[in-house]
């Protein structure tokens, strides 16, 4: 067995973590922000402003989770690989 | 549409409770409730079989009994968080809340599931890595580990049982509102619904101790298929049916504006008031944050095969949020729909809008098929939750300070054991308290959770705070929180716990509790960690490693299966 202090990933780069982060923060921030939906007009369907926004945002929530999802895979892949032992010492 | 509200009307003086509260049964349902709920019996039953190695059945460890063998997939997950989190109670209290008092009290539950998932993105990934690596059954076990203090780890333990138990008898809750409207029970005969509930409960109980974690897994995809079908069904017609969402707000708008004589104030309203902003955001904020540090939750994210299965539910669970909002927005066609919610003692009881509103509106068959719904999603969560208190009680009051040596096997049976004890206490709870006693507790139980938060989250992240200064944090802010609760006066019964939100400190502004709980107790834990530090208390002791943050299940673990894991070395 390896030594549980053998490092499990290689450094990260900072970009996709940013932008997934990105990402997730609005997902958090935009369905918080109650006086930007807090009205009834404009209606859909009869249903006041305030209820369709919310309900959009689990589409939309769901989304950018899916495009962080992506961005951080690749990256947890890459510094995955990084770490992995190399036969004939390519590193 | 007259006609329509005729018609219901005639049905209603048929199938509807009449003025004492006295509802003849409705068998049709009433059958179809317990064909569905012996089917699930069964599965129940049949799951310690599930993805077994035959040499290993009776389950004989807390990875095998307690997570389910620490294998379940995408799909699995997603049908047992889904059945985890959304619980019967959520079910029949969120539209309650939306019936009798409106948006701030009810519709938050919306944003609330959403905000939830990027939070579960960010946090459970690393508390799956570092648990996986060290063979950590509960979130107690993990902040253990990472402070090297059992007396941390036992606070976080106490907090999480205290914290479900409520939560496990208001599941009670649910199934009564379920058998309180199929007829069974009356004012005269309390014991009638009693009888009934007793039998869900052993029958529970009894499959939980055999099957584990795989019991409520396997049964979470027969409810969550029942619950899809009952709210697909009832949104389509429904709202067409009582004449158009447009119609069904407005109705909702003039119940809830009218002036309350306890209060001289509104019930409610449809849009949050320019007051009821803060509040609005807070409830939201402070129950996602909390519902991940609920023992429960975490149960179900230790038990996922992988690192990256936990963040690809969270892209994929906000569906069942979408089917809350809708489901919420039932109240207020049941305010359109005149339902009318009387309790087997006569009074008025908003739980019971939900299920009365499908036994109103739908044929006989189809309503036992929501209402079975509702009454199997409250056994999954129980079972789960059951499983979680007694996973921490296991290993973070038993073994920790009771039995240092004990084996996984010995470990297993002791949390079996528990599982049947826990239940037993939610369900004398439930028979023995008044149900407004379980709700308090469980709002309590949602204020005082929130309080692990700075010990279970800081620690995925660093080892800066001085696990005293944790502990102290934790106290202040359970202090505060219990305190300020207990000041909420209801206006209308005058009882105390009436409320979740109260003013901020200093402030007009009524926000969250919890929140403000949290702040408390996150202030506290910095100041404190600065002044320890100052000092040159020493505090380092840490059984994990960065690395074990990011490991995925191929990497080695730190500790094999049947090792002990070395929690205290400091």
């Amino acid at each position: 067995m390896s030594a549980p202090d053998m490092p499990t990933r290689g450094p990260a780069r900072v970009a996709p973590y940013l932008i997934a982060g990105v990402c997730v923060a609005i997902a958090i921030v935009m369905p918080l922000l109650v006086p930007l939906y807090a009205k009834a007009e404009p209606a859909l369907w009869g249903i006041p402003f305030f209820y369709w926004y919310q309900l959009l945002w689990v589409f939309i929530a769901s989304g950018l989770l899916a495009i962080a999802f992506v961005l951080v895979r690749k990256e947890d892949r890459r510094r995955r690989a990084a770490v992995k032992p190399q036969k004939g010492g390519a590193r | 549409m007259t006609a329509h509200a005729l018609a219901l009307a005639g049905a209603l003086a048929v199938t509807g409770p009449d003025a004492t509260g006295h509802r003849p049964v409705n068998w049709v349902a009433l059958i179809v409730v317990v064909v569905l709920f012996v089917l699930v019996a069964v599965i129940g039953f049949l799951a310690s079989r599930w993805r077994t190695d035959p040499a290993q059945r009776g389950l004989h460890s807390l990875d095998e009994w307690g997570l389910g063998g620490r294998g379940f997939g995408t799909w699995v997950t997603w049908f047992l968080l889904g059945g985890d989190l959304y619980t019967a109670y959520t079910f029949v209290a969120v539209p309650a809340a939306m019936w009798a008092a409106g948006a701030v009290s009810g519709f938050f539950a919306v944003p609330y599931t959403i905000v939830l998932y990027p939070i579960v993105f960010l946090l459970m990934s690393r508390l799956w890595s570092v648990s996986h690596r060290h063979g950590y059954v509960t979130p107690a076990d993990f902040v253990g580990g990472r402070y090297a203090s059992r007396w941390l780890s036992l606070a976080v333990a106490v907090t999480g049982i205290v914290a479900t138990m409520p939560y496990i008898a208001l599941q009670l809750v649910g199934i009564r509102a379920v058998l309180t409207v199929l007829g069974l029970g009356s004012g005269s005969n309390p014991l009638m619904a009693d009888i009934p509930l007793i039998i869900a409960f052993v029958v529970l109980a009894a499959y939980t101790y055999t099957g584990g974690l795989r019991a409520p897994a396997l049964i979470a995809i027969v409810k969550d298929v029942l619950i899809y079908i009952a709210i697909i069904v009832a949104i389509a017609y429904l709202p067409a049916h009582f004449g158009g969402w447009a119609g069904i707000f407005k109705a909702a708008d003039t119940k809830l504006s009218a002036v309350n004589p306890a209060t001289n104030a509104p019930f409610g309203a449809v849009i949050p008031g320019v007051t009821g902003f803060n509040a609005y955001w807070t409830l939201a904020l402070g129950s996602a944050m909390a519902l991940f540090m609920y023992p429960h939750s975490i149960t179900g994210v230790l038990a996922t095969k992988s690192r990256d299965t936990i963040r690809r539910n969270a892209m994929v669970l906000p569906l069942y949020s979408l089917m809350l909002g809708l489901l919420a927005l039932l109240g207020y066609v049941a305010i359109k729909a005149g339902t009318h919610p009387i309790d087997t003692n006569g009074a008025i009881n908003a739980q019971l809008v939900v299920p009365q509103l499908f036994l109103d509106s739908f044929p006989s068959w189809f309503s036992g098929v929501a209402l079975a719904a509702i009454a199997i999603g409250a056994l999954v969560p129980a079972a789960i939750m059951s499983i979680a208190a007694s996973n921490l009680f296991t290993r973070n009051v038993y073994r920790d300070f009771f039995k240092k040596d004990a084996s996984p096997k010995h470990e297993a049976n002791v949390s079996k054991l528990v599982s049947l004890i826990v239940k037993v206490g939610a369900l004398a709870f439930v028979l023995g308290l008044d149900q407004s006693s379980a709700i308090n507790f469980q709002l309590l139980g949602g204020i005082w959770i929130l309080q692990t938060f700075p010990a279970i989250v800081a620690g995925l992240y660093t080892r800066w705070f001085n696990k005293w200064a944790l502990l102290v944090g934790w106290a202040a802010g359970i202090l505060y929180g219990t305190i300020t609760a207990y000041d909420v006066v209801n206006p209308t019964t005058h009882a105390h716990f009436g409320g979740s939100i109260a003013a901020f400190p200093g402030t007009n502004t009524t926000v969250y509790i919890g929140i403000t709980a949290f702040l408390l107790n996150a202030v506290i834990a910095t100041l404190g960690t600065l002044i320890l530090r100052a000092f040159k208390v020493k505090d380092t002791g840490d059984a994990t490693t960065e690395a074990d943050f990011g490991a995925d299940e191929t990497d080695p673990k730190v500790v094999q299966e049947g090792a002990q894991a070395p929690l205290f070395e400091a």
